[in-house]
C-alpha cells in the first residue's frame, strides 16, 4: 500500500478514536486506555531498540565473531527463537527472583520482548549482510579497508536498505506480543481493556477502542519505515528509474 | 628469465613458484613471473587458463597454496621472522597490499555513495586524510578520467563506461604503484569500451606506473603492452613483445587461441 492510503487510513483511525473519545458509551473508556496505550508504546519502542541492538550484535558475532562469541550467540538466537516469548517472561519474572535477581516488571517485560525479537532480527541482519554480493567486498580488500572498516562503510550501509522491509514486520511483532506484559502485572492496553470489560461489560466499545489503538500504532510503525526506506533508497532508486 | 626494465633493480611484482590449485583443480601451476617498474603487462589466454586468478592472487583475493608473491622488493604473502619467510599476518599484508590497486570487470562502485563519495572513501578511512585533501585529490582524478562534472552522480546515474571510469579513478586515489586491470571492458557495451581504454592508455603515457591487464582486446594489447603474456592450462605458454607475438606466436597453442579470437573479431 502507498504512503497516501497508508497516513488515509491512520488519519481515519484517528479521527474514529477522537469521535469515541467525546461520544456517550465510549467516552469513560477513553482516558483509561489511552493510560494503557502509553504503557504499550514506551514497552514497544524501548523493545525494539534492544532488539535492533542484540540483533546487530548476534549476527556480527555469528558471521566474523571468535568461536566462543559465535557459539554465544547462536545459543542467544536459538535459545530465544525457540522458546515462546510469554515462557521468556514468566522465567524471567518468576524464575530469576530465586537466583536473586528481581527485575522491575517494566524491565522485565522491555529485555524479554527486546531479546526475543531481537533473536528474529539477527536472522535478518545476518541474511542482509550475507545478500551483499562478493564483489563489494572485493572492492574493499583492494582499497585496503579493514574488515572493520568495509563493514561500516560500505556493507551495513547497503545491507540496511535490505533489512528495512522485515524490520518493520519484527517491530509490529513486538508491538502485538506487548499484551503478554499484562500477565506480569503490567498496566498495558490490553491489561487495562480486560479489567474495564470484567468490571463493565461493555465488550463492544471497549474493545473496539482497543482495537483501533493497536491499529494507529502499528500504522505509525509502518509508515516510519517506509520513510525511512524512501530515504535509505534514494542514490540507488534514482539511478533504477534513469 | 624473465625481463626487468633495469636489471640492477628489484622487479616491481615478483611470482616465485606460485601455485593455485581448488581441491584436485590445479589453476596456475608454479607460475614464475617478475614484472619490472614501470612495465606494462597484458595476460591473454582462453577462459580458465588462470589469468584472472594471477591478478586475484596479487590483490590478495585469492589465498595462495605455495610459492611467495613479492611486491617492491618485499615478500607480501610472507613476511620474514627469524631469518625465514613465514605467512604474513594481517598487518603485514595490508602495508604491503596498499601498493596494488584494482580495477574490476564489474565495477564493483559502492552503489550508496556518488562518484565524489566512492573516491575519496578510502582515503578518508584508510590513509587518513582530511575531507578536503581527499576531496582535492578525487576531483583531480575524476578531471583525469574525463568525469569532472560528474561528481555528485550515483553509480547508477552513470553509463556503464563512465562507471568504470569512477572505478579507475577510486582506485588511483589510493595512489598505487601496481594496478591490476581484470576485463575492464568486458561488461561493457563495444561503444563505451574506447573511452575507458583511452583512460588507461593516458595513464600509460603519464605515470610510470606499473600496470597488469587481463583482456580480450587483443587490439589494445598490442598498441598498449611492453610484454604480452599467454597462459594456458595454468601455466606461462609463451610470453613477448606484443608485435613479435602477435605476428609470429611461437607457440602452437597460442596460434591456435589467436586465430581463434581475431576471427571472432
Amino acid at each position: 500500500m502507498g504512503l497516501y492510503s497508508l497516513s488515509a487510513m491512520l488519519l481515519a483511525a484517528v479521527v474514529a478514536i477522537a469521535i469515541m473519545a467525546v461520544s456517550e458509551t465510549f467516552a469513560i473508556f477513553v482516558p483509561g486506555l489511552l493510560q494503557g496505550a502509553w504503557l504499550t508504546l514506551q514497552i514497544a519502542l524501548l523493545g525494539c531498540v534492544l532488539a535492533v541492538t542484540m540483533a546487530v550484535l548476534a549476527a556480527l558475532a555469528r558471521l566474523y565473531g571468535p568461536l566462543p562469541l559465535r557459539w554465544l550467540a547462536n545459543t542467544y538466537v536459538e535459545v530465544f527463537r525457540g522458546t515462546s516469548a510469554l515462557v521468556q517472561l514468566f522465567w524471567l519474572f518468576f524464575v530469576l527472583p530465586h537466583f536473586g535477581l528481581t527485575l522491575e516488571p517494566f524491565t522485565v517485560a522491555v529485555v524479554g520482548l527486546g531479546l526475543n525479537v531481537g533473536a528474529y532480527g539477527a536472522e535478518v541482519v545476518r541474511g542482509a549482510i550475507l545478500g551483499i554480493v562478493p564483489g563489494q567486498w572485493e572492492a574493499t580488500v583492494a582499497l585496503n579497508m579493514t574488515r572493520w572498516q568495509a563493514l561500516r562503510r560500505v556493507i551495513l550501509p547497503q545491507a540496511f536498505v535490505a533489512m528495512i522491509p522485515p524490520w518493520g514486520n519484527l517491530f509490529i511483532e513486538l508491538l502485538k506480543s506487548t499484551a503478554l506484559v499484562s500477565l506480569i502485572t503490567l498496566g498495558d492496553l490490553a491489561f487495562r481493556a480486560q479489567q474495564m470489560n470484567q468490571t463493565t461489560m461493555k465488550t463492544i466499545p471497549i474493545f473496539t477502542l482497543v482495537l483501533l489503538m493497536y491499529l494507529v500504532m502499528s500504522l505509525a510503525i509502518t509508515i516510519c519505515m517506509r520513510l525511512l526506506e524512501r530515504r535509505a533508497t534514494r542514490g540507488l532508486a534514482r539511478g533504477r528509474s534513469a | 628469465m624473465n625481463t626487468a626494465n633495469d636489471a640492477t633493480e628489484q622487479p616491481m611484482v615478483r611470482f616465485d613458484g606460485v601455485t593455485k590449485s581448488y581441491g584436485a583443480l590445479t589453476v596456475l601451476d608454479d607460475l614464475r613471473l617478475d614484472i619490472g617498474r614501470g612495465e606494462k603487462v597484458a595476460i591473454i589466454g582462453p577462459s580458465g587458463s588462470g589469468k584472472t586468478t594471477v591478478l586475484r592472487m596479487l590483490m590478495t583475493l585469492e589465498r595462495i597454496n605455495d610459492g611467495v608473491i613479492w611486491v617492491d622488493g618485499e615478500p607480501m604473502t610472507h613476511m620474514e621472522k627469524g631469518g625465514r619467510l613465514v605467512p604474513a599476518d594481517p598487518r603485514h599484508l595490508r602495508r604491503v597490499r596498499a601498493k596494488v590497486g584494482m580495477v574490476f570487470q564489474h565495477f564493483n562502485l559502492f552503489p550508496h555513495m556518488t562518484a565524489l563519495g566512492n573516491c575519496i572513501e578510502a582515503p578518508i578511512t584508510v590513509l587518513g586524510l582530511s575531507r578536503r585533501e581527499a576531496e582535492e585529490r578525487a576531483a583531480e582524478l575524476l578531471d583525469l578520467v574525463g568525469l569532472a562534472d560528474k561528481k555528485e552522480h550515483y553509480p547508477a546515474q552513470l553509463s556503464g563506461g563512465q562507471q568504470q571510469r569512477v572505478a579507475i579513478a577510486r582506485a588511483l586515489a589510493m595512489r598505487p604503484k601496481v594496478m591490476l586491470f581484470d576485463e575492464v571492458t568486458s561488461a561493457l557495451d563495444p561503444e563505451l569500451c574506447g573511452e575507458v581504454l583511452q583512460v588507461i592508455r593516458k595513464l600509460g603515457s603519464e605515470h610510470d606506473l606499473t600496470m597488469l591487464m587481463v583482456t580480450h582486446q587483443m587490439g589494445f594489447a598490442k598498441e598498449f603492452a611492453d610484454r604480452v603474456c599467454f597462459f594456458y592450462q595454468g601455466k606461462i605458454c609463451e610470453q613477448g613483445n606484443p608485435q613479435d607475438m602477435f605476428a609470429a606466436p611461437q607457440n602452437e597453442r597460442t596460434r591456435q587461441f589467436l586465430r581463434a579470437v581475431m576471427d571472432s573479431v
